[in-house]
């Protein structure tokens, strides 16, 4: 169908009802291929009060850029506990409404094919209901459509637009918030650490410079589909350990399916997974026992 | 040399002819009760003048959610998740106030797997046309008995139903619709007249419409079928709709018809078959559908109307303008008025 919506998740401990009251990062892997069939959604990871505001609006603006549901992966630590945070900024990016047809638009075309990947990136075109315009209306359909948003049984027909939406997940990549990166040049180990994860991961890594004299390069992912910095970091680095709060290693499995299958081996799990936010002296442990100090 | 001239087609008040409000050819069975009711739907539409890009057509799951394909093919239309048109039309209806939001669901779509969202869409007098083509039974999955099918009610199987109905009629107006009828595919008359006083009327119009499924529930033994409902069929009333644009009389008794006033102005006029039936008055709308199942009729007419209740965008104080279209200078709070938020806080 390819309509815009923003979805925040608070995640907590799973499955099932699991600890109602405590927290996790255990959604992430459902919720990237959300749905049956051949699916992915962009997925924003705040870290802080004040990134849940500023990608509040990253999130709508992206799911009317794409067209997508947008999932705000927060957890019940984030979205539940009370937390100190600096004033939000007043934000000074106009909204983007994406690629909506007016009626003069329409008047000047002559017509639209709601589905049709006219500029490339996989995004079609469309009408808000209620546009005044004879060529306006198209039919929202989760079935089999056509690039006129007709129903459709035909194999090409199906193909092109499974293809094109796998495009536009991939144009999604140059678009969602980047990661923050703090590296000193030399270090030829990293860490990526999302959400909640990031405080006990800066924690962490002072614990290891100073205890250890070990110093790790840092990535705090804030998105998926994954940058280019992602991969660029991970290429970077002859290990890096993914920091997470769940038992599977979520994001580091979905980094395994999308970076080069030489760099796959590098990828190192720590994960936390007991109900409470993750401790510093937990990730410190963990990376020392797995470096074999 | 003779000439010819083509006669002039005949047009609605907008100057557009019934062929504006065609759709697609119907892939549904030949004589589906559903295709009855798509025709009266264009009928409707293009009597009353409404503009076809101001209509939203929704639907769910199943053949009769399959029908607005076939029917008003320049409106926005949204095929949704079976179950879940009301909560996709009350967010259609939240970012487009001036669109009239037309629902085609089945008794499949509504009483079972969508009962939570249809008890819920009830209780709000969101202003929707909210139709269900009832045929007792699931087509698409060859014909099952749903939830509104008759207490002993036999399938071509020779399955007996032994679950009792569920009446949707009752449960909307219980739950606050303020427009509720029930009536028949196959009665042109009653179908149109209730159908343009749906469109006229503002709040949650509830329609169960008995559309006989030709393929799995129109067999002896089926009380949802053609000849069932017409030979039990029981009107309340003889309905007649009076647009405000039109000035028509029509001469009754007085005492035996009641003028419902829409929102519109226009009138429905409805001529009492039973004397004392009054369809402003819940609790005796509610006695009559039950004296009616005890009597295994099918009664039919407005049951309940009520013009006067606030609807689910009074209630939430909405602008007049659609929220989709309101310009950022609108919808983004000041500067000001983020530092008072978070002078709160500190």
């Amino acid at each position: 169908v390819e309509v815009p919506a923003v979805i925040w998740d608070i995640q907590r401990v799973g499955p099932s009802t699991g600890l109602p009251t405590r927290t996790s990062q255990g959604d992430v892997m459902f919720t990237a291929l959300l749905s049956h069939g051949d699916t992915k959604h962009i997925l924003l990871f705040p870290s802080k009060p004040e990134e849940c505001f500023t990608m509040a609006g990253d999130a709508f603006d992206l799911a009317e850029q794409f067209q997508t549901p947008v999932f705000v992966m927060s957890d019940l630590d984030l979205g539940m506990n009370n937390w100190m945070a600096d004033s939000f900024e007043y934000p000074t990016k106009p909204v983007n409404r994406g690629k909506v047809l007016s009626k003069e638009d329409l008047d000047r075309l002559g017509g639209f094919a709601r589905y049709k990947d006219v500029d490339g990136d996989g995004i079609g075109y469309r009408t808000l209901p209620g546009t005044n315009h004879p060529a306006a209306a198209w039919f929202a359909r989760g079935s089999g459509h056509n690039e006129k948003a007709q129903y459709s049984e035909r194999p090409n027909d199906y193909v092109n637009n499974l293809d094109r939406l796998r495009k536009k997940i991939l144009t999604a990549r140059q678009f969602v918030p980047k990661p923050e990166i703090v590296a000193n040049g030399t270090s030829k180990i990293g860490v990526i650490a999302y959400g909640t994860s990031h405080w006990a991961m800066t924690e962490s890594r002072d614990q290891l410079q100073k205890e250890y004299d070990l110093a790790l390069d840092y990535l705090r992912l804030r998105a998926f589909p994954f940058t280019q910095e992602v991969f660029d970091f991970i290429e970077r680095h002859d290990r890096v350990y993914i920091v997470e709060q769940n038992r599977d290693g979520q994001m580091r499995d979905l980094m395994k399916l999308v970076v080069d299958p030489v760099q796959v081996p590098k990828l190192r799990s720590v994960r936390h997974y007991n109900g409470l936010p993750i401790d510093a002296r937990s990730i410190t442990d963990e990376i020392i026992s797995q470096e074999g100090r | 040399m003779a000439t010819s001239t083509t006669p002039t087609p005949k047009t609605n008040r907008l100057g557009l002819t019934v062929i504006e409000y065609k759709g697609g050819k119907t892939t549904l069975c030949a004589g589906c009760g559903h295709n009855a009711i798509s025709e009266r739907i264009i009928d409707a539409m293009y009597e009353m003048g409404i503009e076809p890009h101001r209509v939203a057509k929704m639907s769910g799951i199943g053949c009769s959610s399959k029908s607005p394909a076939y029917f008003m093919g320049k409106s926005h239309s949204f095929n949704t998740v079976h179950g879940r048109m009301p909560s996709v039309t009350t967010g259609a209806m939240l970012a487009n106030r001036t669109l009239l939001a037309l629902g085609i669901s089945g008794d499949g779509d509504t009483a079972s797997i969508g009962i939570g969202q249809f008890v819920h869409l009830m209780r709000r007098n969101l202003p929707m046309i909210y139709i269900i083509e009832d045929n007792g039974v699931y087509g698409l999955t060859k014909g099952q008995f749903s939830a509104t099918a008759d207490l002993g009610s036999v399938l071509k199987t020779g399955v007996i139903n032994d679950l009792p109905p569920i009446d949707t009629c009752a449960l909307a107006i219980q739950l606050g619709a303020t427009f509720v009828g029930r009536s028949f595919s196959g009665d042109k008359k009653q179908l149109l007249a209730m159908l343009k006083a749906a469109i006229a009327h503002s709040g949650t119009v509830m329609l169960d419409i008995i559309s006989p499924c030709v393929t799995f529930n129109d067999h002896e033994g089926s009380t949802k079928s053609y000849k069932f409902t017409k030979d039990h069929e029981e009107p309340l009333q003889d309905i007649t709709f009076v647009p405000h644009f039109e000035d028509i009389s029509v001469d009754y008794k007085e005492g035996e018809t009641l003028d419902v006033t829409m929102h519109d102005g226009s009138k429905l006029r409805l001529h009492k078959l039973e004397e004392d039936y009054n369809p402003t008055d819940k609790l005796q709308a509610l006695s009559r559908l039950a004296k009616a199942h005890h009597e295994g009729e099918i009664l039919t007419g407005v049951f309940y109307v009520n013009t006067s209740a606030p609807t689910f965008m009074d209630l939430l104080n909405m602008v007049d303008e659609p929220l989709a279209t309101l310009p950022e200078s609108r919808v983004r709070p000041s500067k000001e008025v983020l530092k008072k938020c978070m002078d709160a806080l500190r």
